[in-house]
């Protein structure tokens, strides 16, 4: 056998692959092939590191030099430098990991990751995704040959109800419950359901856990199956997931191989079969019941509440759907222990969740932390803060159903309390930070069109209120609505959530509602001095060019699309505004900073 | 079943352990209102209309879908709820064309009363300038109008899940969300068959009967033109529910007399063709049951059924009878026998069929059915609720007119065509026929009780001098497949089948008078619509259809035998195959 | 102004209703064909059908969904039904490649927008709608769950990060 010397650990995710890391791999493999060095350097591509905006990334082990946006060409310099003679390629190295006097520091000291806690996440960047040898070598399938052979079904409800895990899909759901409720039905055909559909905008946490470490998921369906009593899983996985759908057909495959999945596991008369079922683009699918109506083969179309999915699921039979972050924790926990994850996290919020940074933040990516954690230590420390010397506006939670939260909150926990307590949510861990560029009204409007595209157009609250409020939201933002509208609009948002038939549209006004409570002024702005404060709302918009700055040198005139923009050479310009559109490029060509807009 | 107790707006009522809270609601004399919730079919809980408030639920509850609790307490007016369904129903009619002077449905619309009762008097959003009608005609007997649907799906689930068709369903999602045929085409353009029952339970206006009644009123002012009205069996028991009367009260003598007063040349019963069909369907029975062909004979009456047989099961095209509906029979001994009893000539005659069924109107258009070629058996077919708007128009008091016979020269029949109306009548009426034939005796066995009443496949069988007969009956096409796909495995097998295209048959047919949801919700309008045609089939001296002396005076004087050439000539049709996909070229 | 939409049919006659050509769309799709076998007896197996029928034939025009609808014994107006409820599925050819500019929040904080309205004008062609040569069929994608690298761009099965109007132009001329 080999002795492996060096492990060089390449970003699979989507994010580096997007950067180009397949290509690096090949590369690294070629350059090895040349020193013959392939046998004792193993090269490994693995699932997400989290840190996506600097990727490709690649980590070298023993040493941990964690090198970000690595090039092609720069392969060759950390095989020859790095690999063959042991002098680590400082100029590659991510900045965040060396200390101020030039030193590097290990990874988990770094400020992206000091105060992360990787559960969920825990083998995500550390092991091939599509070797099941490597889930296994780091603790896998533990969990299950522990369950099945020395656990009753109900010590693992038991085991699980104790950790205190909630649904890390948004409602925060006792997990445990879930599982006990549908367990008490005594039905001879059950299923176990895995809600990757995850449609948020702004969310990829899911995605993540899918594509680096599939075989986490697929081990905890079939732990919940046990518990239960059910021996199908169905993972209900979105289509826009090429590589994900592929790592966990991989993963499905290895696991049938190995005898993790299929009849008699490990030998307990256990039997649990996983199918893969893709979603189609809607993201009412991640609703429970319209998930269930989409694997049945229907529109996915809500139903009402009762009877829940534990009685009556999936093709009517009981059912527990828990979505792919909350099982991502399960075999942890069965291995560890419940104690150990109920010692993370707060009071009513145990152990941690995953959060996807993203918007104008520097270190976008994902993050896994406590639960109580502060919003400002995320965005502030782990998050780096605003880019560009911008101005922290707000931030925003749970995407279409959750809330904006402004600076003078910044201290709130992140449990699922504490957040809904300032009119967000949880959600499914989306986090969306805004500055002063951004207009919270136009935001509001985004979630909202967002939401009126989703409507699957059952019930007449969220299918005919969702589209009159975004109307109404048009009219301000076009500078014609009146303060009347306001009022309706907050008459109508509270309609839509007290009466809608599911989720969606029980949540969908709260973007509204949140930046009415914490940006009415913005909201005033636009409707009595038909003024956009942020600079965003087009109708709105004026471009003037300051007579004082401008020299007259026509780059704002030849670019404009409309020939809005007159004036003679080194003579000051001006700007038509009933030809003018708004486009803003005279503004990006202009030298002098002689355009502004009001 | 275990009870529990439940207080409804404070009032303390008992009620089954499986009810919802609308259920327990109404048991208490409370009408939730509902758009969408049908009894026979699972909440799908769209409307919002019936949100209630609860013990014990977090927010307000769909009372359809919510089930009871014991010891729960039910507010179903609370000013919660009340603000609630006021807004849901300012929304709905933000997105409703608001002609309601000018629609079929003025002044029995469930959503004009909602919105009445509500006392919604403005609708805050929307742009009703911008909204145009949204007409789809291409059907015969039915018009749609999506700009006037609200989405509630009771015709999508009427459609799938009552007649297993299909045709129509919810497309594209969200605010573009709208019921319309696979790719948006026309309705001609699928395999629907015209039975007319989406419209009985549409709440608006959304989809309406292809009104006739224009086309009779210019017959009638004709005077070049005789004009002879014959109405269906089930007409009588349910036209006096467009006046205001009991469900299920017989109205035969105000109809007759209404119809008289409006100045039809010849008022008659089609009950008299329902005579004459059981004379020629039990000979045709008779000679299939001899030579062992074509059996089981199914019954062929129905002309929402035979168009479901020739688009979903060609195969049992052979075993249709060959026999005319009896409307279709009506307009062919107007256009022959009566022409020349009256010496009139053919061309001059227009036949009006008041139907309880939609399909009909289309019948009158199918291939061979001209008794006289090239001269159609029926000019105009209208529903029972044209019929109605009719006498409306004609400024008649209907409640205070007299009661009056039929003209006596097509009026008078039997019991047995009089229960064509109801689901299974058709069966017995054959059976009593049948049985006095095979035994050649005039047997007091009359009522065929196993065949009657409201479930949707009912068997028997019967001893026929020693000859075992097994029947089966079925109304509403999901019953009528499940029955055909029993005969089609081999699993049963039937020398006769009735089969009715609409659920409870006739007396619920297409054409009928709508009754709200609220009422089709708890009443069982089949039960009681058959009921007075049983009680006026039990009170009548005559009650065998070979009985009748106007059949008698038929066969005579005009046509022969039962079966023969001449009555295969004028009383006998044919059937063709249908694409289940018309119209898309291979 | 009002006008009235009015859909008539051809012919109230009843000779055009009936159609003795008798039409079952023919087994034309032996891929969709076998796939359609191999699910045969699993439950609710219509979108996965779907998805392989679109992956085989880039569409699913009227005749595919009617053999569809044929072969699992479903009313055609429940398939088309479920066709148009998902964003997914296309009953129109599409191009050779699928643009699918993300607005997915941290796209659209990011100016996501910009590359649409861009697009819109370079490729000559709105959302939804295919080029001329077949070449690219232009989306909007709700969140590709690549938010760290928003704006991104999806073609195909590749996701580019970090897009500008300039970048995208680049990245076009290489298909």
């Amino acid at each position: 056998m080999n002795l492996v010397r060096t492990h060089v650990l390449v970003c699979g995710g989507t994010g580096c692959t997007s950067a180009n890391s397949p290509a690096l791999i090949d590369e690294f493999h070629k350059e090895l092939d040349k020193r013959d060095l392939s046998k004792e350097v193993q090269v490994i591509q693995t699932g997400c590191f989290g840190l996506c905006a600097l990727g490709p990334i690649v980590i070298v082990y023993p040493e941990g030099s964690f090198y970000s946006m690595v090039k092609v060409e720069d392969v060759s310099e950390i095989v020859e430098e790095h690999i063959l003679k042991g002098r680590i390629v400082t100029r590659l190295l991510y900045e965040g990991s060396l200390d101020e006097m030039e030193l590097v520091k290990s990874l988990d000291e770094t400020d992206f990751y000091k105060k992360q806690h990787r559960i969920a996440l825990r083998n995500c960047g550390v092991i091939n995704p599509e070797d099941i040898d490597e889930y296994i070598a780091n603790d896998g399938y533990q969990a299950l040959a522990k369950a099945l052979t020395s656990m009753t079904p109900q010590e693992v409800i038991d085991t699980v109800l104790a950790s205190g895990l909630r649904g890390r899909g948004g409602a925060g759901f006792p997990t445990g419950r879930k599982w006990q409720f549908a367990a008490n039905e005594d039905n001879p055909q059950k299923y176990v359901c895995c809600n990757a559909d995850e449609g948020d905008p702004g969310a990829f946490m899911d995605r993540s856990l899918l594509e680096g470490d599939p075989h986490s998921i697929i081990e905890a369906m079939a732990l919940a199956g046990y518990a239960i009593g059910a021996n199908q899983g169905y993972v209900y996985v979105r289509a826009e997931y090429p590589i994900a759908v592929n790592r966990l057909k991989i993963a499905i495959e290895q696991a049938k191989e190995y005898g993790f999945l299929g009849k008699d596991i490990f030998g307990s008369g256990f039997d649990f079969d996983l199918d893969i079922r893709l979603g189609a683009g809607a993201f009412v699918c991640g609703e429970e019941t319209a998930l269930m109506a989409s694997i049945e083969g229907h529109r996915g179309e809500p139903r009402p509440r009762p009877p829940f999915p534990a009685v009556k699921g999936l093709f009517g039979k009981p059912t527990v759907l828990n979505n792919v972050e909350t099982y991502a924790n399960i075999p942890w926990i069965i291995y560890h222990g419940p104690e150990a994850f109920a010692e993370i996290g707060t009071e009513k919020s145990k152990g941690t969740k995953v959060f996807a940074l993203g918007g104008k933040i520097t270190n976008t990516g994902l993050v896994e932390i406590p639960m109580g954690t502060t919003l400002r230590e995320v965005i502030e420390e782990i998050g780096g803060g605003v880019p560009n010397g911008k101005k922290f506006k707000a931030a925003q939670t749970g995407g279409p159903s959750g809330g904006c939260i402004p600076e003078s909150l910044l201290d709130t926990p992140m449990d699922f309390e504490s957040l809904a307590e300032v009119g967000s949510i949880m959600g499914s861990g989306g986090l969306i930070v805004m500055d002063e560029d951004n207009c919270m009204v136009d935001i509001a409007k985004f979630f909202l069109q967002f939401t009126v595209d989703e409507s699957c157009g059952k019930c007449v609250p969220c299918r005919v209120g969702m589209y009159r409020l975004h109307e109404l939201l048009e009219k301000i933002t076009s500078g014609n609505g009146t303060l009347e509208d306001i009022d309706l609009i907050e008459e109508l948002c509270y309609h839509i959530k007290e009466n809608s038939l599911c989720g969606l549209g029980q949540t969908a006004p709260n973007p509204v509602l949140s930046t009415l409570e914490h940006f009415r002024d913005e909201y005033v702005a636009h409707v009595t001095e038909k003024r956009c404060p942020a600079g965003v709302c087009k109708e709105l918009l004026r471009y003037f060019i300051i007579a004082d700055k401008c020299t007259g040198c026509t780059a704002c005139s030849r670019v404009c699309p409309t020939n809005a923009i007159s004036g003679e050479v080194k003579k000051v310009h001006e700007i038509d505004q009933d030809k003018c559109i708004k486009c803003g490029a005279c503004m990006e060509r202009c030298r002098f900073g002689a355009i502004v807009k009001i | 079943m275990s009870t529990v107790k439940v207080k409804v707006n404070g009032m303390e009522v008992e009620c089954s352990a499986n009810d919802t809270v609308l259920e327990a609601a109404r048991l208490a004399g409370v009408d939730i209102p509902t758009l969408c919730y049908m009894r026979d079919i699972a909440p799908i809980g769209a409307c919002r209309m019936c949100v209630t408030e609860v013990s014990g639920a977090r927010g307000l509850v769909a009372a359809c879908a919510y089930p009871v609790e014991d010891g729960m307490e039910i507010n179903t007016n609370s000013q919660k709820a009340y603000n609630a369904r006021k807004r849901t129903l300012e929304l709905i009619l933000s997105q409703h064309r608001r002609d309601c002077l000018t629609c079929d449905r003025n002044m029995n619309c469930e959503l004009q009363k909602l919105s009445k009762d509500y006392n919604i008097k403005e609708v805050r959003l929307g742009h009703p300038e911008d909204m145009v009608p949204q007409i789809e005609d291409s059907m015969i007997h039915l018009i749609r109008d999506n700009s006037k649907c609200v989405l509630c799906r009771r015709c999508v689930n009427i459609c799938k899940e009552t007649q297993s068709i299909g045709v129509i369903g919810p497309n594209d999602r969200g605010f573009a969300t709208q019921i319309s045929c696979a790719f948006d085409r026309n309705l001609d353009e699928t395999a629907c068959v015209s039975c007319g029952q989406c419209i009985t339970v549409c709440p608006t206006g959304a989809l309406t009967e292809r009104d006739c009644t224009d086309k009779v009123w210019n017959a009638l002012a004709d005077k070049t033109k005789h004009v002879v009205v014959g109405t269906a069996p089930s007409v009588r028991v349910t036209l006096g529910e467009c006046f205001g009367m009991p469900i299920g009260t017989n109205v035969q003598g105000k109809m007759v007399a209404a119809l008289r007063r409006m100045g039809f040349d010849g008022v008659f019963d089609v009950d008299v063709t329902a005579d004459l069909t059981i004379m020629e369907e039990g000979t045709e029975f008779l000679g299939r049951l001899n030579s062992g062909e074509n059996l089981p004979l199914i019954t062929s009456c129905s002309p929402g059924w035979v168009k479901f047989c020739e688009h979903y099961y060609p195969e049992f095209i052979p075993n249709l009878s060959s026999c005319k509906s009896p409307q279709q029979m009506f307009g062919a001994m107007m256009k022959t026998y009566y022409a020349e009893k009256m010496g009139l000539n053919p061309e001059d005659i227009f036949v009006v069929g008041i139907m309880p069924c939609t399909a009909k109107k289309y019948e009158r258009y199918r291939d061979y059915q001209d008794a006289v070629p090239g001269i159609p058996d029926v000019d105009a077919s209208i529903t029972t609720r044209e019929l109605a708007r009719m006498i409306d128009t004609s400024g008649i008091s209907f409640v205070d007119l007299p009661d009056e016979d039929f003209d006596p020269s097509f009026g008078i029949s039997s019991g047995a065509g009089l229960i064509f109306g109801a689901t299974g009548g058709v069966m017995e009426a054959a059976l009593r026929t049948v049985a006095d034939i095979v035994t050649g005796e005039d047997l007091d066995t009359l009522d065929y009780h196993e065949v009657r009443g409201t479930e949707g496949i009912k068997e028997a069988q019967y001893d026929l001098n020693g000859r075992q007969i097994r029947v089966a009956v079925a109304s509403g096409l999901a019953n009528a497949r499940a029955l055909l796909e029993r005969v089609k495995s081999g699993e049963a097998s039937y020398d006769m089948i009735e089969i009715m295209a609409c659920p409870g048959g006739c007396i619920n047919g297409g054409g009928q008078p709508i009754q709200p949801q609220s009422v089709r919700n708890f009443v069982d309008l089949r039960t009681l619509r058959a009921k007075a045609i049983y009680s006026a089939d039990k009170s009548m001296k005559m009650r065998k259809s070979h009985e009748s002396p106007v059949i008698k005076e038929i066969y005579d004087a005009y046509l022969g035998n039962p079966g023969s050439e001449k009555a295969h000539k004028l009383l006998h049709t044919k059937y063709q195959a249908r694409s289940k996909y018309p119209g898309v070229a291979e | 102004m009002s006008q009235t939409q009015v859909r008539s049919g051809r012919s109230a006659r009843d000779s055009s209703l009936a159609y003795a050509d008798n039409v079952r769309p023919a087994a034309r799709y032996p891929e969709v064909a076998e796939v359609i076998d191999r699910y045969r007896g699993h439950e609710g197996c219509l979108i996965q059908i779907l998805h392989a029928a679109q992956g085989i034939y880039g569409c699913l025009p009227l005749d595919l969904q009617m053999f569809i609808a044929e072969s699992l014994d479903l009313p055609l107006s429940e398939v088309a039904g479920v066709v148009s409820f998902y964003s997914f599925f296309s009953v129109n050819p599409r191009g050779q490649h699928t643009i699918r500019v993300c607005l997915g929040t941290a796209c659209y904080v990011r100016g996501g927008k910009k590359i649409v309205d861009h697009l819109r004008e370079s490729l000559g062609i709105d959302v939804g709608e295919t080029t001329e040569d077949g070449k690219f069929t232009f989306e909007i994608a709700r969140c590709i769950g690549a938010c760290g690298l928003a704006p991104a761009v999806m073609i195909d099965d590749t996701v580019y990060k970090q897009v500008s109007a300039a970048k995208i132009d680049a990245i076009l001329a290489k298909y």
